[in-house]
């Protein structure tokens, strides 16, 4: 109570002070007002996304219909037999993005764990940043290596896999959304009360059994946020899947072939010299329309969760 | 009783092997891969490949249209988007804590957070290139790339602001100053090195995107330095992309260069931050 007036001082001052001289001092006025548009540049932001990605896409729908996007199973803008349904690069996408969670759910988990529960104040404060360098490099580096490094490597072991395939892609993806779930989880982890884990002692309970049944559900809500989002980005990156995974739209869930992202699509068609206004144009727009839909959902929804956890207690 | 502990100890004990490898081996996946680009790139490193330009001839591409183009982008972001995102920070911050117009740009920040950066690359094809009429310039990704790391500055500036003592604001107001005189003086100088230190982080991040450039419009093959705001341009990722997707191997190591290369600059600002950071404490203290 004491900050809120002590906040709302100066304005009184100042309404004093216009009162006596009928007017606030104006660059008083003038920094508040810039300082607000400063702000609402981040709302005009937001806005310019929507009205950029609506109108192409109203423009394509128009011309082509949601029913062709929805009811056929090919996706082929850019051949003279055009296909456009949208498929074909969501289950690229969701492919890709299921491998990487396979890989960073459990590589993210132990490490929170570890983190959290296990791990001396030392061996904390070492790998945690650490394990923030993981997120820190740039996606045309991980891309690299999925390429260069990691799709060889694997080809010794599956000989049938593709020179550009899902598996690589998604592996080397798994590698950058770790940090992601590691922080998040741990935040919720470290949030369970003590007293929990000190009732399972009480109880008997060893270390590792108190962690996976009381801890872990304690923060489950918070662990599923944390995987929500590093799901969001793993839908949402691209240099990774446009330089690893290929170019080729295919309507499969088999990791070894090539296939082709959403995001892929939109750097495909970005990287050849296609007019604006023409159709192959407006398609780059649809499918980030879909993207954008597809990510806003995931966010809300673990952000929502991370407020349950934190909300009542 | 002993044999018991024992036996109840073994099972922890694996499980503190098996948690610490799950955080110890993807560091070390990252140190093999980046020794690995090391050693791939260090036939191409030198002054030639940092002043030459792109080639058809792997050993004679260069990376200069990069470097420059990543630079210049770098400097105009951050004249872009500094002031607009520390300006946001402040009235978020100062001004207007709880009004219900703050609380909805703060919503609205952190879901720009999570737009994948190809969809900014997106609105910058359609509103800086397109509807604006940038073209396909510096100035157009600069824009974009502004809008792109705008949330995380905003982010780290207000984190800053937080830092300085309410106790400080209450003092200022009580020798008559005013709101912005306070700001001015008082707040802003003392949230500098936090701000500081964020903004160098957020325009390293921004050096390392490739998507929302490569939808705005970089080009891959450019023989010389931008020369304007409204010159054509690539950057460093631009042009590392370009080469990992030739089929040549004298292409990989060029890539392997250029990634060395993009890697060794953001380090560069990376440092440059955590010795302003450290620096600057140590005066204010």
């Amino acid at each position: 109570m004491r900050a809120s007036n002590a906040i709302s001082m100066p304005h009184t001052a100042q309404r004093i002070e216009a009162k006596i001289h009928g007017t606030a001092p104006f660059s008083e006025r003038a920094a508040e007002v810039l300082l607000a548009a400063c702000g609402t540049v981040t709302i005009l932001t937001t806005l310019g996304i929507l009205s950029v990605l609506a109108v192409e896409s109203f423009g394509f729908l128009r011309e082509v219909g949601l029913f062709a996007l929805i009811f056929d199973a090919q996706w082929t803008p850019l051949f003279a037999d055009k296909h456009f349904g949208i498929w074909p690069l969501l289950t690229g996408t969701v492919l890709t993005s299921l491998v990487a969670i396979i890989v960073a759910l459990p590589l993210g988990l132990l490490s929170a764990i570890f983190m959290s529960e296990l791990a001396s104040a030392r061996w904390r404060k070492l790998l945690k940043p650490a394990l923030e360098l993981l997120a820190g490099v740039p996606t045309i580096v991980y891309g690299y290596f999925a390429l260069v490094v990691v799709t060889p490597a694997l080809q010794a072991i599956v000989p049938e896999l593709s020179g550009f395939n899902a598996l690589s892609a998604g592996i080397v993806m798994g590698m950058m959304i770790t940090p992601m779930i590691a922080s998040l989880a741990e935040d919720a982890l470290y949030a369970v009360p003590r007293h929990l884990r000190e009732a399972a002692y009480a109880l008997g309970a060893g270390k590792v059994p108190t962690i996976w049944r009381v801890v872990v559900p304690a923060a489950f809500g918070g662990i599923a946020a944390s995987v929500i989002l590093a799901m969001s980005r793993a839908v949402g990156e691209t240099m990774i899947v446009a330089i690893a995974a290929g170019q080729e739209p295919r309507l499969t869930l088999d990791p070894r072939v090539p296939i082709e992202t959403m995001t892929a699509y939109i750097v495909q068609v970005s990287m050849g010299d296609t007019p604006a206004g023409t159709l192959e144009y407006r398609t780059i727009f649809v499918v980030g329309s879909a993207l954008f839909l597809m990510t806003l959902v995931m966010n809300i929804f673990s952000y929502r969760l991370t407020r349950r956890v934190e909300g009542p207690r | 009783m002993n044999t018991q502990q024992q036996r109840s100890r073994a099972p922890e004990r694996a499980f503190y092997v098996l948690a610490l490898a799950a955080v110890i081996i993807p560091l070390l996946v990252l140190a093999g891969l980046l020794y690995g680009v090391l050693e791939n790139g260090s036939e191409r490193l030198g002054w030639d490949f940092l002043t030459s330009y792109p080639s058809r001839k792997p050993t004679l591409a260069g990376i200069l249209p990069g470097l420059a183009g990543s630079f210049f982008l770098m400097v105009l972001t951050a004249l872009i988007a500094l002031p607009l995102g520390v300006g946001a920070a402040i009235h978020l911050e100062e001004y207007g804590k709880r009004s219900r117009f703050a609380r909805f740009i703060e919503l609205n920040i952190a879901n720009l957070a999570g737009v994948p950066s190809i969809v900014y690359g997106l609105l910058g094809l359609g509103l800086f290139v397109r509807t604006l009429h940038f073209g396909r310039s510096l100035l157009a990704g600069a824009c974009t790339l502004s809008l792109l790391v705008l949330p995380m500055v905003v982010m780290v500036s207000r984190e800053a602001l937080r830092t300085v003592p309410q106790h400080l604001r209450e003092a200022s107001y009580a020798l008559g100053a005013t709101r912005w005189a306070t700001v001015r003086q008082i707040v802003l100088p003392m949230a500098y090195p936090g701000i500081l230190t964020g903004a160098i982080l957020a325009l390293s991040r921004a050096i390392g995107e490739t998507a929302p450039l490569v939808v705005v419009g970089a080009l891959t093959y450019i023989t010389f330095v931008p020369d304007g705001i409204d010159a054509p341009f690539t950057a460093l990722p631009i042009q590392i992309f370009n080469w990992v997707s030739r089929p040549q191997r004298g292409f990989v190591v060029d890539a392997a260069a250029g990634i060395v290369v993009l890697l060794l600059t953001m380090l560069v600002l990376n440092g440059a931050a955590i010795y302003l950071r450290n620096r600057l404490q140590q005066k204010g203290t």
